[in-house]
């Protein structure tokens, strides 16, 4: 709480958070006591793995080989030419085993699980991609799995629901609160709390308490590596602007973060603006400027009432319809490093046609929000420019959905 | 002198335990809260708790999630709490009150003008569930500039090192939660727990209260023979969940469960 965000510089951004887990005013750890000691175990063991270069191999090798890394960074030329404007380059996490980028972070986490020797894994997931990827990793490392998922969720995410089953996982559906993230989320920390002796918890976001947030980011940041390299090589430069969906903030974090210090480039973080900001019925924290609070674990910005208690979110995409943000995008937001906009439902759902209609790829919900925001980026900016938007995740999960709105019942 | 303090000093000259009730406040309306307080009291409660709703309370299991969600949806704010305290001192001016729940309603507020309010209308010690000592840099001490303890948590879990940082920061009791789980979980282990509250005696003078999973006069006499004070709140709030269609009820049903469990803690 002593370091106020207006005093710290970009530079200052690559090395959060502190010793204790704060991204300036942001983050920490806001957890029951029976939680700490946990937390201080998994602290010192990513510590103490994270530079380990046997650890890193490993990490890398799996990427490489049951990920299918690294992800192309490709032209969407048919696209970006009917958009008139700059050249949009997408990164296609969609294309990773399992579909999204959820998957870099649960492979890095199964490895630690592994080194504790937990038995046990349990994920909270919203569009199920998440929890997919938590039950892929526990099936390959033969550990019991158990994903948290809101009732609500459950319902419009049916496909993941039964991947998750097929793989092996048990999946529990939240009653409580609003039935989506949050809940699965609240209902995750309870059995961790329960199980803390044999259960390692795989968050699937740059949220929750320390060292979740840092975590998280760092098995992501091979995304803005890749992006990073990719650009220099196939563009031969860097580019002006990148552009990435927010709900907890991983995949934007992940994209954003090896370009931090690279001032020149513009980052666009897309929240969920579900039926508009004006409506209140939207799940945007940043860009609606909500107030700061404390949920799972973190000081954020976070939806809430007068009374501080945590609003009702919405949005068409189960992956965003969270009501708070990683602790890392507050300070970002705060410090002007980030653009933070919304796009809503009805401007997501075009530009996840119009993808689809004009280069053949279908994207996720979540992703289709990055889309929206660049489809409005692009003409401001001239065809010598280049943007590369984080195509987080594959569509197929949201067939479905979409059709639901066609009014086509399967 | 602050009231909890005066109330274990005089517990501890009697050679007597601390009987601790936590209901939620606004728990099955707001109207009946300072009702349910007094009649805790009368029935033997030296220390109340009063729990503030929370739309998202991680560490508790159904039984009080579902009485946060019946208090909020009869639109129970922190700020009803503090007025509800106020009445409450009204006509008992000796048992200490002790505020429980969760961080975001005290942010939303603001740390100096809620510690201000407490502090005003007669609060004595708060306990915020999600903040640990080491997340209590700025709130602690506004606390204890207006003599309002700041009460923590120990765990089964907590290690020896962080249990120093505890005694150290902690003011009023430490609560120690006899099990690894959410409220209303399974019942306790009396020998674990003297085990755990052993160490603890070595490293501070507080009372060592024991919470989590006491829900009886057996249990109850169990665990004061180890510890300066007994919990109990899902055992109470389990009363009026089942008596929502006899509202009426509930205040002697409280009595009743509570009044058992001094008897057999006085025996
Ligand atoms: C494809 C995809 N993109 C993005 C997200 C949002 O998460 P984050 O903001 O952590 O990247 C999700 C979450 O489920 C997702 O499935």
């Amino acid at each position: 709480m002593t370091v106020s965000a207006t005093e710290t510089k970009f530079s200052d951004l690559t090395r959060m958070p502190d010793a204790r887990g704060h991204f300036g005013p942001y983050g920490g750890r806001f957890v029951s006591e029976t939680l700490s000691f946990a937390l201080e175990e998994l602290e010192q063991t990513y510590l103490s793995l994270r530079d380990d270069p046997a650890f890193q191999a490993e990490f890398d090798r799996d990427l490489a080989h049951y990920v299918g890394r690294p992800s192309p960074l490709y032209h969407a030329e048919r696209w970006s030419q009917s958009l008139g404007g700059a050249q949009i380059w997408l990164k296609r996490e969609d294309l990773n085993h399992t579909g999204a980028h959820k998957v870099n972070n649960t492979i890095g986490q199964a490895l630690l699980a592994k080194k504790t020797g937990k038995p046990r894994v349990i994920a909270e997931t919203g569009a199920g991609q998440h929890g997919v990827a938590t039950a892929t990793v526990a099936a390959r490392l033969g550990l019991e799995c158990d994903v948290y998922m809101g009732a609500a969720d459950v319902q419009r995410q049916k496909l993941n629901v039964y991947r998750m089953h097929l793989l092996g996982a048990r999946v529990i559906p939240v009653e409580s609160g609003t039935r989506t993230l949050k809940d699965a989320m609240n209902e995750a920390l309870r059995d961790w709390v329960t199980n803390v002796d044999n259960t390692f918890y795989i968050i699937g976001t740059v949220a929750g308490p320390h060292p979740y947030p840092q975590l998280v980011r760092d098995f992501n940041a091979v995304v803005g590596r890749e992006a990073r390299r990719q650009s220099l090589e196939q563009i031969g430069r860097l580019p002006d602007a990148l552009v990435a969906c927010v709900g907890g903030g991983s995949n934007a974090l992940g994209l954003f973060y090896p370009f931090v210090e690279d001032d020149a480039v513009a980052m666009y973080g897309v929240e969920a603006g579900g039926d508009g900001l004006e409506t209140g019925r939207h799940a945007a924290p940043l860009s609606s400027n909500a107030p700061r609070g404390v949920l799972h674990g973190n000081r954020t910005y976070l939806m809430s009432d007068e009374a501080g208690q945590v609003s009702d979110t919405h949005s068409i995409s189960a992956g965003l319809d969270y009501p708070g943000v990683g602790p890392e995008h507050a300070l970002w937001k705060d410090v002007g490093r980030v653009n933070y906009v919304a796009a809503n439902d009805k401007e997501v759902l075009e530009a996840f046609r119009e993808l689809t209609h004009m280069e053949g790829i279908m994207p996720a919900l979540e992703s289709a929000h990055a889309l929206a925001h660049a489809k409005v980026l692009a003409p401001t900016m001239r065809t010598d420019q280049h943007i590369v938007v984080n195509l987080s995740g594959r569509g197929d999960k949201d067939i479905m959905t979409v059709a639901n709105i066609d009014g086509i019942e399967f | 002198m602050n009231r909890i303090d005066q109330r274990f000093s005089e517990l501890k000259q009697q050679g007597r335990k601390a009987l601790i009730p936590y209901i939620t406040a606004g728990d099955p309306a707001p109207h009946y809260t300072v009702g349910f307080m007094h009649a805790l009291v009368e029935a033997g409660a030296d220390i109340l708790e009063l729990g503030v709703p929370f739309s998202d309370p991680m560490a508790d299991g159904p039984v009080i999630q579902k009485a946060c969600e019946r208090a909020l949806q009869q639109g129970t704010r922190l700020v009803d709490l503090l007025d509800m305290v106020a009445e409450f001192r009204q006509a008992d001016t000796t048992t200490p009150v002790v505020l429980m729940g969760y961080l975001n309603p005290i942010e939303r507020i603001g740390y100096e003008v809620f510690a201000n309010k407490a502090a005003s209308v007669g609060v004595d010690g708060v306990l915020v569930v999600d903040m640990p000592p080491e997340e209590a840099e700025e709130f602690g001490p506004l606390l204890k500039a207006r003599d309002l303890a700041a009460i923590f948590l120990v765990a089964p879990t907590t290690s020896h090192a962080r249990a120093a940082t505890i005694c150290a920061h902690g003011e009023g009791y430490l609560y120690y939660v006899s099990l690894k789980g959410v409220t209303g979980a399974a019942t306790l282990n009396a020998e674990d727990v003297a085990n755990h509250l052993a160490p603890l005696r070595g490293m501070t003078d507080l009372p060592l209260c024991v919470g989590f999973g006491i829900r009886d006069g057996a249990t109850a006499a169990e665990v004061a023979k180890v510890a300066d004070g007994v919990i109990v709140g899902s055992a109470l709030v389990n009363r009026i969940a089942d008596s929502l269609d006899a509202p009426e009820t509930i205040a002697g049903q409280l009595k009743s469960v509570l009044a058992e469990m001094r008897t057999a803690m006085d025996a």
